[in-house]
């Protein structure tokens, strides 16, 4: 079977359906792409930034282009896959609402993924530390830091309902990485990142 | 129809297969001519499995031929691809039967203008009909139905090459379970075609070309094939590769001849490459060859969108661009992807960085090796073609 994957990535595996079809934008070294492929038999694609990374894919048989999530979904066809995934890659997006609206208009689902802006750490470190936050999963300073439109799950959540989008489901984990169930206000402070599925309303 | 055969053509014929097509049903050309019956010249490495699943086809670039993996037999030299086809090498006949064809136009053994014109028994020289890749690629497909193969694993090519392989993926979309063209484009650019002009203006200023018919005259238009070939050979270079190769360094002398000898090693180097081309390739052929190339325009034969050239496709793409390549551009490999993409195609792109030029695509580019071998894995995998031992 299938290697073990990093637990984001396992929990985005598990919302997509076997034998369907998927766009993992940023897909990095391909991990999730082979993970898909092998153990869901899923037809998985994937388009990412760094040429490294995307040869490092083609030469483990993974279909993968160079490509920019900001400029290049423009060019796939309405609805072309079952789901188009983004992990970790939104806020490092240049316009992220059109980012969001060219992933539902490609695919019958989104799936994205992204850090919270309003977990407690984030918070402290801002509040008393007086400092740009650094944790696990914002390791970067300020000034060399590729996420340039963070977002809280509240503030993701609001722009969902601002673009009409329907939330299929919205799993939120602790800086642990468990899933953690809370009411709203708290996910938001003590969830670390968090995955949502979309679909157009 | 060997009678009328060059020594070039004896000595390719002597060491390849061929098969006489065409004979009850012509092929139409884009021309507009029916040509028929022609012949076919191609080499094979090793066996067709049972369900014939297991075919790859090599389309050569302008300038090679049918010899990919084994000693040419006018220069003696090695096949023009064995960095890639071989023994334990991406491209192993022990699990692939690899086919490379000799196209329409060209000049070993696979008709072409020096050959003659059944109507009339002479030599067609310029009054062959002009061909283009189309008609390269509907007489493959038409050896491919005489050798009853149905369908291919992997069409691949460089190159002029690469332009068979989009062509084959736009017109037989179902025989094409995998496509690699690699440093291509889907139009030859103003740039490309003004080089190629330059080139058989060459050719047809040499006053021993006489219109196309020097060997009935016993004349031979060497030099201006020679020119044309080291017009080509300098877009096939990048300039860093030129310059690291050669800078200013002078041929066999310590200072300036102050005259019109090969004084620059680059000089030297480029007469080399003019005056061994004339041995192996025809001057006719040439300009049909080029001339081919020009036509290509896989958008202009899909209504000017080059998506609609694919659409429906269920072949795997890989494609690949060379960084240094100023001949086939990056851009040009981007644009084909980008029409792959608008129609949800499987399609990898990989643009591999090397000094070296277009010719990269020809020399030892590991990163290239790596991206097919992972490549043709993945599309072996979903084949059922077996894992790769």
């Amino acid at each position: 079977m299938a290697a073990p994957i990093r637990v984001d990535l396992q929990l985005i595996a598990d919302m997509v359906e076997p034998g369907t079809r998927a766009l993992d934008v940023g897909c990095g070294d391909g991990a999730l792409l082979a993970h898909l492929m092998n153990a869901k038999r899923v037809d998985a694609r994937g388009m990412e930034l760094s040429q490294a990374g995307v040869n490092a894919c083609v030469a483990n048989g993974l279909s993968v282009i160079q490509g920019d999530a900001d400029t290049d979904l423009r060019d796939y066809p309405d609805a072309a896959f079952d789901y188009v995934i983004l992990s970790q890659t939104l806020q490092a997006t240049r316009e992220p609402r059109r980012v969001l609206e060219q992933m539902l208009r490609v695919g019958k689902h989104a799936i994205v993924s992204f850090p919270n802006f309003a977990h407690w750490q984030v918070r402290l470190r801002l509040v008393f530390g007086g400092r740009m936050p650094e944790t696990a999963s914002l390791p970067y300073k300020w000034y060399d830091t590729p996420n340039i439109h963070l977002c809280s799950i509240d503030d993701f959540r609001a722009l969902c309902r601002t673009m009409g989008v329907r939330i299929e489901r919205a799993i939120v984990l602790n800086s642990k990485s468990r899933r953690i169930t809370l009411p709203p206000l708290l996910a938001n402070l003590i969830g670390e990142q968090a995955v949502f599925m979309l679909r157009r309303d | 129809m060997l009678d009328d055969l060059t020594d070039a053509e004896r000595k390719a014929l002597a060491q390849c297969r061929h098969a006489i097509l065409g004979v009850d049903r012509p092929l139409r050309l884009d021309c507009g001519v029916n040509l028929g019956p022609y012949r076919v010249a191609y080499q094979t490495y090793g066996t067709l499995n049972a369900d014939k699943s297991n075919a790859v086809l090599v389309c050569h670039p302008l300038t090679c031929d049918q010899f990919v993996a084994d000693r040419h037999p006018v220069t003696g030299k090695d096949g023009w691809w064995e960095s890639l086809i071989g023994a334990g090498k991406v491209l192993d006949p022990a699990r692939y039967f690899i086919i490379c064809i000799n196209v329409l136009g060209h000049c070993m053994g696979t008709t072409g203008p020096q050959a003659h014109d059944p109507a009339t028994g002479q030599a067609w020289n310029l009054r062959f009909p002009v061909v283009t890749i189309g008609d390269m690629v509907r007489a493959q497909a038409a050896l491919l139905d005489h050798l009853g193969i149905p369908d291919l694993f992997c069409v691949i090519g460089g190159s002029m090459g690469g332009m068979q392989v989009l062509e084959w993926a736009a017109s037989y979309p179902r025989r094409v379970f995998s496509a690699v063209p690699i440093a291509c484009a889907a139009h030859h650019s103003a740039q490309n075609i003004a080089f190629h002009e330059v080139g058989r203006q060459a050719i047809m200023a040499d006053p021993e070309w006489k219109g196309g018919d020097y060997r009935l005259h016993q004349t031979n238009p060497a030099r201006g094939l020679a020119v044309a070939r080291m017009t080509a050979h300098i877009t096939y270079l990048s300039e860093q590769a030129l310059q690291r190769k050669f800078g200013r360094a002078l041929q066999n002398r310590d200072a300036l001849g102050f005259g019109f000898d090969a004084d620059f090693q680059v000089e030297s180097y480029l007469r080399h490459q003019g005056s061994t081309f004339v041995d192996r390739f025809d001057a006719n052929s040439y300009l049909y060859i080029t001339r081919a190339m020009d036509y290509f325009d896989l958008a202009g034969a899909h209504g000017d969108v080059l998506a609609n050239a694919f659409r429906g496709t269920a072949t795997r793409f890989c494609l690949m661009s060379f960084t240094s390549d100023w001949l086939f551009p990056t851009r040009e490999t981007r644009a084909v992807v980008h029409a792959l993409n608008a129609v949800a195609a499987n399609v990898s792109f990989v643009e591999v960085d090397s000094d070296k030029g277009h010719d990269a695509f020809l020399l030892d580019e590991p990163e290239m090796f790596r991206t097919l071998s992972g490549f043709l894995k993945g599309a072996a995998t979903v084949r059922g073609l077996g894992s790769v031992s």
